[in-house]
């Protein structure tokens, strides 16, 4: 009798319940691993903490020692310059996906081949463009030497370093976009372009006009996965300027790092409301995303 | 079809785009074309200044089998695997779960639970490390693969999620419909009716998984220390400070690692572009 009256508990319930176990395992472990370490951090940011002993509440202390550190400030204007440089990827990438958008014999390899600085690790990217800048042996300072007439070490010069690093950046960061965009090249209407034809439209009027709002869709990504990019970047700065020269080159994920995870950083404190600092920027351009991704959501 | 397709222009342009396009593609690869060559050198071209001519001779061979010979590198290369492949399991496993409830159940608080994991996906890796490393150490799996792999499965369950569920609502739901007068269990309409018709997007997050946790290099650094961890991202800055200037070596090392992925991406092309392009289309 009870045993019955169980399994008709199950059968009645079983469309409500059954949603909530399948997605009881995804749920744990990213409220265990990503949502809740949020919180903890956001808390660890008002301690003083090495890691190990106990910790000491000190309030906004971290907070306003970070307004009086210039390595804040240096690593804050580079996360800007990473942003506002990092978006070239968007029409670079457009310009390379319209050039490849041919229908000519052996097309497809040169896409692939376009699009293979973006498979290969970002470390790997790193080292091939410290090599490429490499005073020496690299191919770039000849080729400034050959105009300028100085072979300029770019990641040993502090005005420069930085633009180096983002240069790296932005050759996988391109072949992402144009992959994005070459996907929406091939969905638009066809039947518009030709009737667009017909009035005349063509070159930059149609490119403006008929084709760019047509890759709408595309632009979203490319521009949310870019800006999340440019807002991420640490590896290529760990790998090809360990931030320096000179603390030049650092952005706040690295600072962070430095502070609270490389071999000798021990301020979990000072490293959280770092962290806390590059989180909040994030959240703006995370909720502008979201807020549109809801709103079709509501529409579809 | 925009630009103009080249076939309608005269004969000139078609030739001008032919010698263009590789052109282009040598200028785009150079970086990759150098340092290819570079790993093949002699490191006596290196030596006397011979960077960008002909190799003298070929010594692929010797600086390849060199750095498996004299570098962990071949411990990496497993380190790598044994991270990326049950993170890849886990995570496509994990999301066929949370994107079947998402897509298919009308529930309060489905489209929060949906939107959770799009945001958490997005977050800075910095916010998560410290206590992601503390409650690790905790659990003892500090430096261990197990440690690495969990927190790899939890994260990338936020991206699979988003795809799984999308590519599940375009389904025809009629088919479930039908199942359910049927009487059949919710359970085995996942497992017998469901999962047969996601296999493409299983397929396509495998490769793009693959990809993402073999090339991470920030979790690899900060989550494991000896080289019976040490995936090849983080293993590959350490050959750097160890090999300093013999780039021919470092060149045939970063070749090495980047090969995987690579291969992955060349077999599995159509699905690979198919994952990372979702959404671009529509929406």
């Amino acid at each position: 009798m009870q045993k019955s009256t169980q399994a008709g508990f199950w059968k009645k319930n079983q469309r409500a319940l059954a949603p909530w176990f399948f997605m009881a395992p995804g749920i744990i472990m990213f409220l265990v691993y990503v949502i809740y370490p949020i919180f903890q951090s956001i808390g660890i940011s008002f301690y003083e903490w090495d890691g190990l002993g106990p910790k000491t509440y000190v309030g906004l202390q971290n907070y306003r020692d970070l307004l009086d550190d210039d390595s804040f400030y240096t690593s804050l204007k580079n996360n800007v310059i990473w942003l506002v440089l990092y978006l070239l990827a968007i029409p670079a990438g457009l310009a390379v996906a319209l050039f490849l958008n041919q229908t000519v014999a052996g097309i497809r390899l040169y896409k692939s081949l376009f699009f293979f600085p973006f498979v290969i690790s970002q470390v790997v990217v790193g080292l091939i463009f410290t090599w490429f800048y490499a005073p020496g042996f690299g191919i770039l300072p000849h080729v400034i030497n050959f105009f300028t007439g100085t072979p300029t070490a770019i990641l040993a010069d502090d005005k420069y370093a930085t633009y180096g690093v983002i240069a790296a950046g932005l050759w996988p960061q391109t072949a992402y976009c144009m992959i994005l965009y070459l996907t929406g090249l091939n969905n638009i209407s066809p039947d518009q372009v030709e009737a667009a034809r017909m009035d005349n439209a063509k070159g930059w009027s149609m490119l403006w006009h008929i084709i760019i709002p047509q890759l709408r869709p595309a632009t979203f990504i490319a521009l949310v996965v870019t800006v999340i990019g440019a807002l991420r970047s640490f590896d290529l700065i760990s790998v090809m300027t360990v931030g320096g020269p000179f603390g030049s080159t650092r952005v706040l994920s690295y600072f962070m790092y430095e502070q609270s995870l490389s071999e000798y950083g021990t301020a979990m404190g000072y490293g959280a409301a770092i962290a806390v600092v590059l989180f909040a920027i994030m959240l703006v351009f995370i909720s502008l995303f979201i807020v549109r991704m809801l709103s079709q959501e509501r529409n579809a | 079809m925009f630009p103009k397709p080249i076939a309608q222009s005269g004969p000139w342009t078609q030739r001008a785009y032919k010698t263009l396009l590789p052109i282009a593609l040598v200028l785009w690869l150079l970086p990759l074309i150098g340092i290819a060559i570079t790993s093949i050198r002699p490191g006596s071209d290196l030596a006397s200044g011979n960077y960008f001519g002909m190799p003298s001779g070929f010594a692929g061979w010797e600086n390849y089998s060199s750095v498996f010979k004299n570098s962990n590198i071949g411990y990496y290369i497993l380190n790598s695997f044994r991270v990326t492949i049950p993170t890849v399991i886990g995570a496509v496993g994990l999301s066929c779960l949370t994107g079947y409830a998402l897509a298919v159940y009308k529930f309060k608080g489905n489209l929060a639970v949906f939107f959770m994991f799009v945001a958490g996906n997005f977050v800075p890796f910095q916010i998560l490390a410290i206590p992601v490393r503390d409650l690790t150490l905790h659990m003892g799996l500090y430096n261990t693969m197990t440690g690495l792999v969990l927190f790899h499965i939890a994260f990338q369950t936020g991206f699979c999620t988003l795809f799984m569920r999308n590519f599940m609502k375009a389904l025809p739901f009629a088919l479930i419909e039908s199942a359910r007068v049927e009487g059949v269990s919710e359970f085995r309409i996942f497992w017998h009716i469901i999962l047969p018709l996601v296999r493409p997007a299983m397929a396509a997050l495998a490769v793009l998984i693959f990809t993402f946790i073999w090339n991470d290099y920030f979790w690899a650094t900060v989550m494991a220390q000896s080289v019976d961890v040490r995936p090849v991202t983080a293993g590959m800055n350490e050959l750097k400070g160890q090999y300093k200037v013999a780039w021919e070596l470092i060149s045939a090392a970063a070749i090495v690692a980047a090969l995987p992925p690579v291969a992955m991406f060349f077999l599995m092309q159509k699905h690979f572009i198919a994952g990372l392009t979702l959404g671009a289309t529509k929406g």
